[in-house]
């Protein structure tokens, strides 16, 4: 079987939209609320999880013939467990400015639905390769869409991106004003909603009857 | 009538299927059935129509919003006068004149946009028109401030009509009050615009009418905004308002709230006609009346509490919402003992916001946004009792 095999690709390419995490199967979703209102946590939690997820994962579906049905669950929130406590340390080292600003959810990434759910759903039944595949996938059809809230929420509510001011001044003087509906986490809800809208017209075949 | 009715017929063919001006189809079919009641009958088995159709029922309420709409122009001219110090120099018509110039770009805004979305959406899902907007679009002007900006004013419309109603199925299937969501969008967004003391009173002439008001930073708060701050109610020059102010509604606020008077002749015209319930209407006063008296003895501390009850219902919008919004047939309770719950609900949580809640004076928006939610589930339960009591009169029959 090739690297990039058709049911490889598939493995990769379906979560990013057809089986959106977030759009269509509803995971996720209260990460997504809390840590959009800034373009950077938004980019690094999006980073974080895939790792996580893709790590997982392998490591998971490495094990899967030998872990015992019975404990499953628990192994594979030990896996988790020690990924994101990995994850959560380097952030800390390293970029702690971001890390203080997601607080308690780079610690919550391991109750996302995601995780557990890509584990139980694909990583113990597949090879690692096709795992990994299926945890970017995952990973980055997470980190998408919290991009784009991420974007319209601190354009509109800040008028910046990356902390960077993009409206300009003058703009403001001219009596323009930030949106501050943008900043709070209802905005984010009503922003998930017009994507799902969005895909849902575009493809017919995820509208339920 | 007949001349219209004529000329009507005589362009109909070019909105129909193939002619040159089908893209505006949706737009004549609406202002045909404005104009006049359409003559469609049932095709099949027996049906009973009422002689009154939606669109006549919104054109009464647009009517009795006269009034209020009315006093709340001049009193945009008045309150504007009496922040520059030139009320003894100004007539009540330059006044009325200076409002009536405030006013009608809000109302133009507010129906452009509004009736434009629906008219796009009628036309792109091949619909007939939905008429739900001549009410909402002259609600919405006149519950914002008179200082409020018209992209603002836009954005929140637009925001309104398409999250509020259209995702929800158009008019009639909307869950809450489209006037009311699009407040609660400029209340959340942009608060500097809807709060506070600067919004309230009209500063600048137009044209050379009205007064510019010379003093650098000027500020105005609402009565309510001043029960905070434990002061009595006071108008724009700082002068203690009196009671036929309230009354009159000659005292800052938004444009189409202050009028108790106005708004009563417009509640008479809705009862009258029986397009609003008198039943949710008495309760919401009955709700913010019996709470009001609650919380006067039982907060000797708090300064909103110790706002004399009636006072409570005469200032900020309780009034307006009592009339006007409280009753809109889609969103309230449908069942008549759910009225009187529902009504009740919006008074006694209306003046429970503006008294327990310090961050903003007025409670009815969010109050009747509340109820409008939970209305179904008031009904439900209204519905279900019935039917377990039915049941059990069954029962013990056999």
């Amino acid at each position: 079987m090739g690297l990039l095999s058709k049911k490889n690709k598939e493995a990769l390419n379906t979560p990013l939209f057809k089986e959106n995490p977030v759009t269509v199967q509803v995971l996720g979703i209260c990460s997504a609320l809390a840590v959009t209102s800034k373009l950077e946590p938004a980019i690094v939690m999006g980073l974080s999880v895939t790792i996580i997820v893709a790590m997982a994962n392998v490591i998971i579906s490495l094990i899967r013939n030998t872990i015992p049905n019975r404990i499953r669950i628990i192994v594979q929130l030990v896996v988790v467990a020690t990924l994101v406590t990995l994850v959560s340390e380097v952030l800390k080292a390293f970029a702690y400015d971001v890390s203080v600003q997601l607080s308690v959810y780079i610690g919550l990434i391991i109750t996302n639905c995601i995780l557990m759910g890509r584990l139980e759903a694909f990583a113990m039944q597949n090879k690692p390769w096709p795992s990994f595949l299926d945890g970017i996938g995952n990973g980055v059809g997470y980190a998408m869409i919290l991009v784009i809230v991420a974007f319209f929420r601190e354009f509109f509510g800040s008028g910046a991106l990356l902390g960077i001011q993009i409206i300009p001044q003058s703009l403001y003087d001219a009596g323009y004003l930030n949106n501050g509906l943008m900043l709070m986490t209802p905005a984010a809800f009503i922003l998930i909603a017009c994507i799902v809208w969005y895909q849902r017209a575009k493809d017919k075949s995820l509208q339920e009857n | 009538m007949k001349f219209l009715r004529n000329y009507i017929d005589k362009i109909k063919p070019n909105f129909e299927e193939g002619g040159k001006l089908h893209a505006f189809r949706s737009l004549f079919d609406g202002f045909e059935t404005f104009l006049f009641v359409p003559n469609e009958t049932s095709k099949s088995g027996v049906n009973i129509h009422d002689a009154i159709d939606s669109k006549r029922i919104m054109s009464l309420v647009v009517i009795a919003l006269v009034p209020a709409m009315l006093l709340g122009m001049y009193n945009i001219g008045l309150q504007n006068a009496i922040a520059a110090g030139t009320v003894e120099t100004t007539t009540w018509f330059s006044m009325f004149l200076y409002g009536l110039i405030v006013m009608l770009p809000k109302i133009a805004v507010s129906y452009i946009v509004g009736l434009g979305i629906e008219f796009t959406v009628a036309q792109w899902k091949n619909e007939e028109i939905h008429e739900g907007f001549l009410v909402s679009g002259i609600l919405i002007p006149m519950i914002v401030p008179v200082g409020c900006p018209l992209w603002i004013l836009a954005l929140a419309t637009a925001f309104a009509v398409i999250f509020a109603k259209e995702v929800f199925g158009g008019t009639g299937m909307n869950i809450v009050n489209v006037a009311l969501v699009a407040r609660a969008f400029i209340f959340f967004a942009y608060p500097s615009v809807i709060s506070g003391d600067s919004v309230w009173v009209a500063t600048e002439s137009i044209f050379g009418i009205g007064s510019d008001v010379t003093i650098d930073g000027y500020t105005c708060a609402t009565a309510l905004q001043h029960a905070v701050n434990g002061l009595a109610p006071m108008g724009a020059d700082n002068a203690a308002l009196t009671v036929s102010d309230m009354l009159f509604g000659f005292m800052p606020g938004s444009i189409g709230e202050t009028s108790v008077i106005a708004i009563a002749i417009g509640a008479v015209i809705l009862l009258w006609t029986g397009v609003a319930s008198w039943k949710t209407m008495l309760s919401v006063f009955v709700g913010g009346i019996a709470m009001s008296l609650l919380f006067q003895h039982t907060l000797p501390e708090n300064p909103v509490a110790q706002v004399p009850f009636w006072q409570h219902i005469i200032l900020g919008g309780f009034c307006f919402g009592a009339v006007f919004m409280a009753t809109d047939p889609v969103t309230s309770a449908r069942t008549e003992v759910g009225k009187y719950i529902y009504g009740f609900g919006i008074g006694a949580m209306a003046i429970l916001i503006r008294v327990l809640n310090p961050g903003y004076p007025e409670g009815m928006m969010l109050a009747i946004l509340l109820m409008n939610v939970t209305a179904p589930f008031i009904d439900y339960c209204v519905v279900q009792s019935n039917v377990n009591a039915r049941a059990k009169r069954l029962t013990k029959k056999n």
